[in-house]
């Protein structure tokens, strides 16, 4: 799976979550970007994006993530 | 919402919630509101969130409080300003296995020391509860105990004495018999939740580790449902009806071109036995009240032929209306609630064609169940919540009855060309009295589902009620109604506020079971000769329009009253100047029949 493919599919969750259709994401994004993306709104982005690449993050990968780009990279090693 | 209803798809309702809930907020739906506090063991927001969007589609607007993390009991017990500010409608308690903090820990405690264990763990939640009731004096929700999913001893666990499973199993019988006890307390039973959906999918202790969310983030909106369908049974918004199709669906078969003899149902054949039980689980319900119609494509010579059939257990005299016809579903449907005097969304429809159910979907916009299997439609049924009981009356259980006893005075209607003599004819008395205490369950009950026979439809908790039954500030009248057929139970109630020499109508209601039988006419006389007790002069009505009730718009026209004023949205007041009144009802006797308070 390419990144940009990636990209495409995880920015439609990002969208969802937050409702706003004018989110784009980028490798450097990161919660500070999104106003509503705080803890709580980040365990649904979690299961969201688990679900979408039907993948699990390990303990360890969701609290240490620290921007999107490092998401892309574990969906790119382990997603479908 | 057709994406709210049962079954379903919570890891879609998770992702889309914030569009969910604005579309909800954009439909323009009249709803109550109702403020929901909410002390949880576990994190609880996104409980909180998908709660809001089962509510706010069962015409319920929250607002919620939540406790800070793991704070419950803190919260209830010590008490907490903001808490009390909020002043809850209704309080959800939200602990699990994860917040028992008595579990035994060794074999070696003996049986006495277990149950010490098991009577201070619940006296720790015991004193949650006394203490909410004392504050708010609100309906509490309590879930119980999941069992857990790992097991030092294997079966052991489940029943000797240190067992963790066995602790839990014991004090989930404890809360039962405490909300047998106690009104207004109620049971979410996700011990039934984590064993329905199964406790390999309901435990994920990752997302405790990482959330503190008690169980697995997807089975969140299962939990909030659960909490949902009992926060609307209490605020009378179950469904009331069960309207089913006869092909396929109550049995095997398509009895237009089978024949009765061809049809499956009986317990000779697996197909047949399987129609049987679906049978007996519908009559179940009718055992509660909830009342049973018939929606079919069919000659009704055919469907009545199939009801008759030997193995039927549901016969014609179950169902209050039975439509067997060709025309639409959606126009029968309307047809029947027109009959029993419903609203059609107090309709939950059974069919076994997809096609038809999209129908009634769009048409009617009312829950639909696709019988696609026995099994499927018996789970559909029981996890949809529609007829979420809170509490049982002596009218549930008699209510198909008194239907049933409607159907034969519209039969007797038919024999008279006047009105006044058919109305004379049903012999029928009322007993209109003060609230009495065996009835305010049923009065209480009836002030949250009347909608369309309600003039100000205002809303009054068990406690509320009892502050009104109490105070001398209110003329309060219940009103029962028997004719020949049968006893109606109570079907109308009115509070009014006295202010000097004029009565304020704070509550005018009547079940639409006895419409057109001159008992508001009754009603009104007996207000009228209590005011003048009183010395009061004037009543006032209210008027306040809601979508559901148009029916009573010019009530206080038809009692005389003069119209003092009408506001663009719909409400409207009046006025009665009571020195001249004279009695309107002439077909009912009052209070001449002694009324046994069952």
């Amino acid at each position: 799976m390419s990144k940009n493919e990636i990209v495409k599919r995880l920015t439609e969750v990002f969208r969802d979550i937050f409702d706003d259709d004018s989110i784009v994401i980028t490798e450097k994004t990161t919660a500070n970007d999104i106003d509503d993306w705080d803890s709580i709104e980040h365990i649904n982005l979690i299961g969201a994006v688990e679900e979408e690449f039907g993948m699990r993050f390990k303990m360890r990968e969701v609290s240490g993530m620290k921007n999107v780009g490092e998401m892309i990279n574990i969906i790119a090693e382990r997603g479908n | 919402m057709k994406e709210l209803l049962y079954p379903f798809n919570s890891k879609l309702i998770l992702r889309k919630r914030r569009a969910l809930k604005k579309q909800l907020l954009a439909d323009g739906t009249a709803r109550i509101k109702k403020k929901i506090a909410v002390l949880g063991g576990s994190t609880t927001d996104d409980i909180v969130s998908s709660l809001e969007l089962f509510l706010l589609d069962f015409g319920i607007e929250p607002e919620f409080y939540q406790s800070e993390y793991n704070k419950f009991y803190e919260d209830a017990v010590f008490g907490s300003p903001e808490l009390d500010k909020f002043a809850p409608d209704i309080i959800y308690i939200h602990t699990t296995s994860r917040n028992l903090t008595m579990i035994p820990e060794s074999p070696a405690e003996t049986p006495e020391q277990i149950q010490e264990r098991l009577d201070d763990q619940y006296e720790y939640f015991q004193t949650i509860w006394t203490s909410l009731f004392e504050k708010f004096s609100c309906p509490v929700i309590q879930n119980n105990f999941e069992l857990p999913l790992y097991r030092h001893t294997g079966n052991y666990d489940g029943w000797g004495y240190s067992g963790t499973g066995a602790f839990i199993n014991r004090l989930n019988v404890m809360f039962s018999d405490y909300a047998r006890r106690n009104n207004g307390f109620y049971i979410n039973d996700i011990n039934y939740l984590s064993s329905a959906i199964g406790l390999k999918k309901w435990h994920d202790a990752e997302a405790w580790f990482l959330y503190k969310y008690a169980m697995r983030v997807e089975v969140l909106p299962e939990v909030a449902y659960s909490v949902a369908c009992i926060i609307k049974s209490v605020y009378g918004r179950n469904q009331k009806v069960i309207d089913l199709d006869l092909d396929n669906t109550l049995w095997g078969g398509v009895i237009g071109d089978d024949g009765v003899e061809g049809i499956e149902l009986g317990v000779e054949t697996a197909v047949g036995q399987s129609y049987v039980e679906f049978q007996e689980f519908i009559r179940q319900f009718k055992n509660y009240g909830i009342l049973l119609a018939v929606c079919s494509k069919n000659d009704e010579e055919n469907a009545l032929a199939g009801l008759n059939h030997p193995s039927s257990v549901l016969k014609p005299e179950d169902f209050v209306s039975i439509k067997a016809n060709w025309n639409s579903k959606d126009s029968n449907i309307e047809e029947s609630a027109k009959e029993i005097g419903l609203l059609p969304d107090s309709f939950v429809f059974v069919d076994d064609n997809p096609a038809e159910c999209a129908i009634i979907d769009a048409q009617l916009k009312i829950p639909t169940v696709n019988f696609s299997s026995v099994e499927e439609a018996m789970y559909n049924l029981s996890r949809g919540g529609y007829f979420e009981v809170t509490a049982v009356s002596n009218d549930d259980l008699k209510r198909s009855e008194m239907y049933s006893a409607n159907a034969k005075r519209n039969a007797q209607q038919k024999s008279f060309s006047n009105y006044q003599d058919y109305l004379l004819s049903l012999d029928m008395n009322a007993n209109i009295t003060d609230f009495l205490p065996v009835y305010l369950q049923r009065i209480t009950q009836l002030t949250n589902k009347s909608n369309q026979f309600n003039v100000t439809t205002k809303r009054y908790s068990e406690s509320d009620m009892k502050t009104v039954a109490e105070s001398p500030e209110y003329i309060r009248l219940c009103g029962q109604l028997a004719d020949k057929f049968g006893d109606n139970g109570v079907v109308s109630v009115v509070i009014g506020r006295c202010d000097d020499k004029t009565l304020h109508i704070d509550l005018w209601l009547m079940s639409c079971r006895v419409l057109k039988r001159d008992m508001e006419f009754a009603m009104l006389d007996e207000l009228v000769k209590q005011c003048r007790e009183r010395g009061i002069e004037k009543i006032i009505g209210y008027y306040y329009r809601t979508p559901k009730n148009n029916m009573v718009s010019e009530l206080f026209a038809t009692f005389g009253f003069e119209n003092v004023s009408r506001s663009d949205n719909g409400d409207s007041v009046w006025c009665l100047d009571i020195t001249s009144y004279v009695n309107k009802n002439h077909v009912i006797k009052i209070n001449e029949k002694e009324y046994s308070h069952e």
